[in-house]
Order: C-alpha cells, then structure tokens, then sequence
C-alpha cells in the first residue's frame, strides 16, 4: 500500500503489515531529512504532492516491484508538509521468502518513487534563502546511489521525467 | 522520538481501521469493492485511502475465498470467522483479534463519504460509551456502517450474535451509541444496485452521463488547472477554473505562462490530465482538468 502522511511515520506498526508466515526476509529503507544540500546548511524541509496521480502511480511502482523481483508484500509511507532535520521523510518496506528479492525490490521502490511520483521538495537553508529541489536548486547528486538500501540521507538525481 | 505508548492511562483506547468488503454484491451483479467512478479508484481503495490517515493500522476485512482476490489482497487483511452473518462477522473477527482497540468501521460502498463526515465522526468520538455513529438523514436509525465501536462493545457485540441476532444497527439501537447528525445528508448514501450505482455516478460526473466529450475544435471550454510546488508559487493559487480556447496543454501552458512569471519551460515539465499522465499534444475535452508537473524531488 502507498500512501502520504502528514505526520511522522513510526514504521514499527507499518514492518508489521509486512509480517507474513511465509517470509523469511524483509529489507526497509527510510529516507531522513539531511542537515545539508549541496554545501548548504538545511533548517528544515517543506514536501508537497499531486496526491492523487501519485498515490496511483505508487501502488503501480509497487506492483512493479513485486512482480518483477516475486516479493510477498511491499509498502510505502511519504510524509508530506514540514519537516525538520532527522526526520522520516520515507519509507518502504519489503517482505519475502527471501533475502535478495526484499533488498532488490527496496532500491527499486525508492529509485522509482524518487524519479516518478509527483512531489516536491523545497529546501529552507539557514540563511533564511529556500528553493524547490531541481526546479531551482540543483541537488547534489544522491549519496547513497552506490550502497546498500539502509537508513540513509535524502538525495536526488537530475533525470525528470520519463 | 517521544514513546507514545507511555501516555497516560486515561487516553482513549487506539483507533484501528476496518472497511468492510466482504459482501456478495450480490444485488449489485458485480463486485462492489472493485466499483469505480470518475477517478478510477476502485471503492476498496477509496475507503482505505479516506481511513488511513485516521488510524494507527487499516484492514480490509474480508471472507476467506476472498483473501486471494487482487482488489483485496494488497490490504492487511481481517477474514471472517463466521459465515453468513453479514457485516457484523468482520467487526466480530476484527474484535477477536485486536480486542484492546476501538474500531473505525466503513462500508466499501458509500462513494459519497467525504472527508467532513469522517473528520467530524472522528472529532465527536466518544471513547467512554460503546460507540460513536451517525444517525440516518433518511430514517433517524444509527448507521452502523460509518462509525466506531470501543473496546467497550466487544462483549456485548459477541453475546448479541451468540444469541442469534446479527443486525449491527439494531445492535447500536440497543447500545450507549453516541447519535450525531450527519453534516452531509447524502455522505452515507450506500450504492448496492446498478440503479443505485448509475445514479450518484451522474450525481458525481454530470458530463460522463450526458453528451459526448466535447470534440477540440479552439472552441471555449471550462477547464480546472491545479498548480504545484514552484507553479503554484509563481501562479499565486492553488487551483483555478477558466474558460479557455485552448486545444492541447501545450497551448493552454503558453497562455498560461503570458498570465504568470512561470520560469521553466515546457520541455521541463510533464502533464497530467484527469489525474493521469498525458501528453502535450492531448486533445483537451470540456472538464479536463489538467496539472503541470515541475521536476519531481520526492523521498
């Protein structure tokens, strides 16, 4: 299921929606708000998003992931609204039989979440100066592209659209 | 993080989730959890996307040949323990399993439900009686299919179906429910026929049931532009209604833009129309409603 909040995600009651006899394996990943963006001091950070295409093309990237990778159950929660430095900005979760597919099917969900779904970031910076991510502030390339899906940073590529 | 499960003892009981789609549809001829109007959104997932942000778990509660189903199956799931009870076995079962919790109830059919009548259910809960429920704008009796059962109605609910009985509105009748009026007289309207369903359709999409979508000819029509992110600064609104002559959102974006200081260019851009992807050369019909998409930044 995917679906925004707009207050925190505990993901404790969501890793138990995945909770499935038949699972040996679940992957999680949570996005949190980086104290920096491209060597500036981030405050806090403003999301907002065209709910409704996006929670439809959500549940199609989960879909996607759990025929492409035969997951057992994916999910994931996108806050919304203002949120300060630590905070979860993201979460998937995976469960599976299986070890691989639930890590494979994680990074596919957040990558595709991250390139496809329409919400916004706008970044406030401890000069008081604030800018949409990518629309007028280049976000510095992800940092955790090349690692394993883990609690991470927030990060961005450049590709828009399809 | 604050630990909330330390709050104090006198909180009211966790509020769970159930909407109820294991029926037969049998009335209906076709299922009625996977019915959609204008939007597309199967019922099923409209009634758990309305509930979600409500409750700390959603479940779908279902029969167990139904567990398997597709509409049905990407939800955390409550089965039936009982059969032929009715809409009464899935709060039953949903009791069993999570007795310590109240239990936000919605019918799989009420596509009218809007978010002031869940808000206002869930603003007038009263955790000390045994449920909170509206009364109906049609007859006055509880609508136990809109409501919210506390821990404190487990037992009684369990002693009124061991005793053979099995409406949950007489249920309600003879419980300490809190009756509110409904500040929708329509919001619990509940669709179970193809009469019923073709009707709050034409109620719903007025254009979809009349005339033909109008063919793009530079003629005038009424279009909704919904405006995001940097558009929505640059634009000053949220959401406007116009009257454009507009054929394709490439030429609705140019006007647009002679209108508002947008600073990024089409080629920077998506569009969606009617809440879908579409394309800059879409022909756009009367009532299309249509979103620019700015670079994306989600997670």
């Amino acid at each position: 299921m995917f679906r925004f909040t707009r207050t925190a995600i505990e993901p404790e009651p969501l890793r138990g929606e995945l909770a499935d006899p038949a699972c040996g394996g679940y992957a999680s990943f949570e996005g949190w708000v980086r104290d920096s963006s491209d060597g500036e001091r981030v405050r806090r950070l403003e999301y907002e998003a065209f709910e409704a295409l996006a929670v439809r093309e959500g549940e199609r990237i989960l879909g996607e992931a759990m025929a492409r990778f035969g997951v057992a159950h994916a999910a994931c929660v996108h806050r919304l609204g203002d949120l300060a430095v630590g905070e979860l900005a993201v979460w998937v979760g995976v469960s599976s039989p299986h070890r691989a597919e639930a890590f494979e099917a994680c990074r596919y969900i957040i990558d595709e979440v991250k390139h496809r779904l329409p919400i916004w970031k706008k970044e406030h910076y401890a000069g008081g100066d604030s800018g949409w991510v990518n629309c007028e502030r280049c976000a510095a390339p992800a940092a955790h592209e090349a690692e394993a899906p883990a609690a991470q940073t927030h990060g961005h590529a450049h590709r828009h659209g399809r | 993080m604050a630990d909330r499960r330390s709050s104090s003892s006198s909180a009211a009981p966790p509020l769970f989730g159930l909407v109820l789609a294991g029926g037969r549809s049998t009335r209906m001829g076709r299922d009625k959890a996977a019915l959609t109007y204008a939007d597309g959104t199967p019922q099923l997932e409209r009634a758990m996307r309305l509930l979600a942000p409500h409750v700390a778990r959603a479940f779908v509660s279902v029969r167990s040949d139904q567990a398997d189903d597709p509409v049905r199956a990407r939800f955390a799931q409550i089965r039936d323990r009982q059969e032929n009870l009715g809409p009464i076995a899935g709060l039953l079962a949903a009791q069993a399993q999570h007795p310590e919790v109240a239990w936000l109830v919605l019918a799989c059919d009420l596509p009218l439900l809007d978010e002031r009548t869940l808000a206002h259910l869930l603003e007038s809960r009263a955790p000390e009686r045994a449920a909170t429920a509206y009364r109906s704008s049609h007859d006055g009796e509880p609508e136990p299919l809109c409501a919210i059962y506390e821990p404190a109605s487990r037992e009684a609910l369990a002693a009124y179906v061991a005793a053979g009985r099995q409406c949950p509105r007489q249920f309600l009748t003879e419980s300490d429910t809190l009756l509110l009026d409904e500040p929708n007289p329509r919001a619990l309207d509940n669709v179970n026929t193809p009469q019923e369903y073709g009707s709050v359709m034409s109620l719903m999409n007025p254009q979809s049931s009349g005339a033909p979508r109008q063919q793009p000819s530079g003629e005038v029509k009424r279009l909704t532009v919904q405006y995001y992110a940097l558009l929505r600064e640059q634009a000053g609104r949220r959401e406007e209604a116009l009257e454009s002559g507009a054929r394709t959102p490439r030429e609705l974006y140019a006007e647009l833009s002679r209108r508002y200081p947008f600073s990024l260019g089409p080629e920077m851009l998506r569009v969606a129309i009617n809440s879908e992807f579409g394309d800059w050369s879409t022909p756009l019909a009367d009532g299309d409603a249509v979103v620019f998409i700015p670079p994306v930044a989600g997670g």
